[in-house]
């Protein structure tokens, strides 16, 4: 939970390129920079690579948002509070341990389903870690990663996609799903993880 | 896999963020204290995001870059390693401090380049965020609100086990330094806790003295504008507590 305890003795530390940052200055710099490096740019205050980051994934956090929300004028206000919570902390992404565009996916899904439910922030950034095999920093990567998961979604029994996706993306939990669907608790929850399991092991078979 | 199978089920609702009450409840203290569910959990949670990433939508308007780029013009960072001198001639002690974490991490830092040409990259990573983290605790210290605070336990042997507190709550900055700390029983830790003047007790930083019982806790994370009452020590798991176990150790008064 205490992420920044800092033992005396040499202890592991969550690291960010900060030297080559120092020659970013243009957005040409910053084309074809990964996104630990982009990270480590927008650390040290470079607008261009927020930008390049921003072009990267907006897409991404705006697709999910608007999932959730199902409004281009909400999903629009989670698109920038999370790319300025970005830019104000971009130590958040802890870059060893996953990427940044399931990260940001997360985050969004996140966001919204607290807008959605109209509460505050539940969980913040820096907590948030999303391990996610095989490597996703690749567009190619991604894309065949997403087609493979929607391909199990579209076999997936209706009623357990539905699960899925009302605890996912309408942010319902297990109780009003099981009220909603009539369905007993016990059979929402074994729908649900042999769901997720489901998607792993499509992942996992590539 | 050796999840326990009973919170098997509920780790997926938790994983999805749709667990609740008491069920929940049940699960997070058993989370404390199994790394085996909290490694599923993890994973559970990367299988959420790719459902995540299925989600399909139209394209963010154009205006909400601009937007963007507006909003972070109007927000610049500050550059690294600018420290405020003045500063430094009125408060010496705490430049000293300051200097001792900066030294501690620097030879860190030197000892491992050493090691090996292979891990090179990860160094230079490295340097990066420790700058940034020695900025902020020059920021925290020099802040014109920072309060030294002392916590000594009730009754010691010389030399006392010791902690110092700087705590800052316009920039939400908490630098401690612990001295003489006692060794700890097995898969145990010390717990910081920020005593607000209103509300429980706010975990501030688990940590483990070294060998010579010293010990630094940097800007854990804490919620913006808390006036703190007091800073307290508990003995907890080593993962840390949501709320502090009784008997506190070591206390000291916020000023």
């Amino acid at each position: 939970m205490a992420r920044e305890v800092v033992p005396i003795h040499p202890a592991q530390q969550t690291v960010l390129p900060l030297r080559e940052n120092r020659s970013l200055s243009t957005a040409a710099q910053n084309q074809g920079l990964n996104d630990g490096a982009l990270i480590s740019a927008i650390r040290s205050g470079n607008q261009d690579a927020m930008a390049q980051l921003y072009d990267r994934y907006s897409g991404v956090v705006y697709s999910v948002a608007f999932r959730v929300l199902g409004e281009t004028s909400a999903a629009e206000d989670v698109l920038q509070e999370i790319f300025m919570q970005l830019w104000r902390n971009p130590g958040a992404f802890d870059s060893g341990r996953g990427n940044l565009a399931p990260w940001l996916a997360v985050i969004a899904r996140n966001r919204a389903v607290d807008m959605l439910r109209k509460r505050r922030p539940q969980t913040e950034m820096t907590e948030t870690v999303v391990s996610v095999e095989p490597d996703m920093a690749g567009d190619a990567d991604r894309g065949r990663a997403v087609e493979k998961v929607r391909a199990v979604l579209k076999e997936m029994p209706a009623p357990q996609r539905s699960a899925l996706e009302m605890a996912y993306f309408e942010g319902y939990s297990h109780s009003e799903i099981s009220e909603k669907t009539g369905e007993p608790l016990g059979t929402i929850k074994t729908r649900i993880r042999t769901g997720l399991i489901l998607l792993r092991k499509a992942i996992e078979a590539r | 896999m050796s999840v326990h199978e009973q919170f098997a089920e509920d780790l997926a609702l938790h994983a999805l963020g749709c667990l609740e009450g008491d069920e929940r409840a049940t699960l997070e203290r058993h989370l404390e204290e199994c790394a085996a569910c909290r490694r599923e959990l993890e994973q559970l949670r990367g299988d959420a995001a790719l459902l995540a990433l299925t989600a399909s939508g139209p394209r963010p308007p154009t205006r909400a870059k601009t937007r963007l780029i507006d909003a972070i013009a109007k927000e610049p960072k500050l550059q690294p390693g600018v420290p405020r001198m003045p500063w430094w001639a009125a408060f010496g002690w705490v430049a000293a401090l300051a200097m001792i974490v900066v030294v501690v991490v620097v030879w860190n830092q030197n000892s491992r380049l050493k090691s090996s040409l292979a891990v090179l990259q990860g160094l230079s990573e490295q340097q990066g965020a420790e700058l940034e983290r020695d900025r902020r605790v020059v920021d925290t210290l020099t802040a014109s609100d920072a309060k030294p605070v002392s916590i000594l336990p009730a009754k010691y042997k010389s030399p006392p086990p010791e902690g110092k507190a700087i705590y800052s709550r316009e920039r939400n900055g908490l630098v401690f330094i612990a001295s003489n700390m006692l060794p700890l029983p097995a898969q145990k830790a010390y717990e910081l806790w920020l005593i607000p003047a209103q509300g429980t007790p706010i975990p501030a930083g688990v940590f483990k003295p070294d060998a010579r019982g010293s010990a630094v806790v940097i800007n854990p994370p804490l919620p913006a504008g808390v006036e703190a009452k007091a800073f307290a020590i508990t003995i907890e798991p080593e993962r840390g507590s949501t709320t502090p176990t009784m008997p506190i150790i070591m206390i000291g008064a916020g000023g």
